[in-house]
């Protein structure tokens, strides 16, 4: 943290907490919004876009932290047109930063992917929102019809020959949506299956055609990044992790709720500092780093004092993935949680790869035996073998995502597994 | 024009101009909840129609139905409660509130209340982890949140639906 810029009082993604009304667009265009849109589409260029918001190291936050402006540069510029797609499929359990995005801070999100599809020669966008978020698409919906009175969508915007059309897609409950390829799947009309890759969506993506698929919050990053610059943005965060991030707290803690850092603010800050500590005043038990998806992380002193970034907590066993960070009190027993992320992956693998249908199928059989009080030892080697079975054989990270809870519990918890 | 078009054309045009000329079978998602506007669920017919008006078979349109669980095939109870009982919402109490609603009511998870009027059914994550124990309810008309719930709250909630009932 030596060094580097602490966000109090001033956030760049949760606005809304400083300036309460920036979510209607007058406020947002007195804050001087959308005059960056403007400038990038009349004065800059696709690749000086590309290269600002490449050099600024913003990184994917849907959870593989994959480097934005790179994923820009894949776009295939020998295949027309090019689309943006805009993932608001939030559903990995514990995640709950997007939604609070484009309900309160809508216009900074709208002028982000307005300037992302302007650097991806994108004169189209579609969001794809999860079902559940029903509301909210109406409400962006009406804020796209603002946006199109405004002039700042449509045809030939600024007097460029430069058009733009937004439109939202309702999801309908199906967490895996939320991989890029089942997404564009689902937006096809076909049941929302992961595609086999390569070819990945820069090269073929919607339609067959070059695609970037990116993730609510990394697009809300894009205004201030190309207002302010490169090294704006690298002056909070860490080496390695860029900017903010917000960080989704839940579980066991007496202030649940999203909370915007810098990169390198570490578990014991957030849990103690930000969520208010343990309900009860408890022992931190465990932390799921990244929503139903982390291997449990055993909360030790080392651990709370680690810095939140990509490239720290995998020294834990874990990573920091969309940074979902849900606390496990000294009173959760672990075959419990188990049964739960596994009841949750069962329910929701799509069935196309026979380790994650059918794993997932076994696995929930034996947490449940094994919750209730009921499994054996061999049961517990059991569980384990078959997730370890399914590890690396799915064609897309669902498969991958159910066995982490289910081994690391096993292996960094074997007390609450004796029968 | 099949029945459904002739019912909803304006709606239907406007979610068709969405996607290329192309690939209206893109449309198929946001027809599906057109169609369960009525009674709240899909019928046989709506998938007929649907199939007709984006060129795919009846059967595809069942596919799509059965794979995402906010279509329904049978009819329910007009307010579904669909309470998240999900590990982040479950580490906030949000078992024992399901557990208690349903005993209040009288009914089992799935069951609908003998007015017709609520049917409760037990989901997966909705994205209010900090706001448990948190519910949304699917009606004909729209899909709404109801988060930080007491069960008192919520028996509130279905006596003012019960009121304007009448």
């Amino acid at each position: 943290m030596a060094g580097k810029q602490k966000v109090v009082g001033h956030h760049i993604l949760l606005r809304h907490r400083d300036i309460p009304d920036i979510g209607k667009l007058e406020v947002y265009r007195e804050q001087g919004g959308f005059e960056t849109f403007e400038k990038a589409v009349t004065k800059m260029q696709s690749q000086e876009l590309k290269d600002l918001v490449h050099n600024s190291g913003l990184r994917g936050r849907g959870g593989a932290g994959f480097p934005t402006g790179l994923k820009w540069k894949f776009v295939d510029d020998n295949n027309w047109p090019h689309y943006l797609v805009v993932n608001a499929d939030e559903s990995e359990p514990g995640t709950f930063k997007d939604r609070e995005i484009m309900e309160k801070n809508p216009f900074q999100f709208f002028e982000g992917i307005m300037i992302s599809a302007f650097a991806i020669g994108a004169n189209e966008i579609y969001i794809y929102c999860r079902g559940e978020f029903w509301q909210l698409a109406h409400e962006l919906d009406k804020h796209i019809e603002k946006l199109k009175k405004a002039g700042l969508l449509g045809e030939k915007l600024f007097g460029t020959d430069y058009a733009l059309n937004i439109y939202t897609h309702l999801g309908a409950g199906a967490y895996i949506c939320g991989e890029e390829t089942a997404l564009l799947e689902s937006l096809e009309g076909n049941l929302g299956q992961p595609r086999l890759r390569p070819p990945f969506p820069p090269a073929v993506g919607l339609y067959g055609k070059p695609t970037v698929v990116n993730n609510v919050e990394t697009l809300a990053n894009v205004a201030l990044i190309v207002e302010k610059g490169a090294d704006w943005y690298r002056s909070f965060g860490t080496e390695e992790s860029a900017g903010t991030k917000v960080f989704s707290l839940s579980g066991r803690v007496k202030k649940p709720g999203n909370y915007e850092l810098p990169f390198g603010t570490t578990y014991r800050e957030l849990i103690y500092e930000y969520g208010g500590g343990i309900i009860d005043d408890r022992q931190v038990k465990g932390i799921m780093s990244a929503g139903a998806s982390s291997r449990v992380i055993i909360a030790t002193d080392e651990a709370l004092d680690t810095p939140m970034a990509y490239e720290t907590v995998p020294a834990l066993g874990a990573d920091l993935g969309s940074a979902s960070v849900i606390i496990l009190d000294e009173t959760v027993d672990m075959k419990w949680l188990v049964n739960k992320t596994i009841d949750f992956f069962k329910h929701e693998s799509c069935g196309k790869c026979t380790p994650c249908r059918e794993g997932n199928f076994w696995m929930l059989n034996l947490t449940r035996r094994i919750a209730s009080g009921e499994g054996s030892s061999e049961d517990v080697e059991l569980l384990h073998d078959v997730a370890s079975n399914i590890k690396g054989k799915c064609f897309c990270a669902l498969g991958e995502f159910s066995t982490e809870a289910v081994v690391s519990s096993i292996e960094r918890f074997p007390e609450d597994f004796k029968v | 024009m099949n029945a459904l078009q002739e019912k909803y054309t304006k709606d239907i045009e406007a979610v068709l101009e969405k996607y290329p000329e192309d690939r209206k079978r893109s449309a198929v998602m946001p027809l599906l909840y057109i169609a369960q506007r009525e009674g709240g669920f899909v019928t046989k017919q709506d998938m007929a129609d649907i199939g007709e008006i984006i060129g795919i078979t009846s059967t595809e349109v069942a596919s799509i139905v059965g794979f995402y669980t906010l279509y329904h095939d049978e009819q329910a109870g007009k307010y579904r409660i669909q309470v998240c009982t999900d590990m982040p919402c479950a580490l906030r109490g949000a078992e024992e509130f399901l557990e208690n609603l349903c005993g209040n009511l009288g009914i089992q998870v799935g069951e609908t209340t003998e007015d017709g009027l609520v049917t409760i059914e037990e989901v997966k994550c909705l994205a209010g982890c900090d706001k448990a124990p948190m519910f949304q309810v699917q009606s004909e008309t729209e899909i709404a949140y109801h988060e930080d719930q007491t069960v008192e709250s919520t028996m509130e909630l279905i006596e003012n639906w019960r009121k304007e009932e009448k």
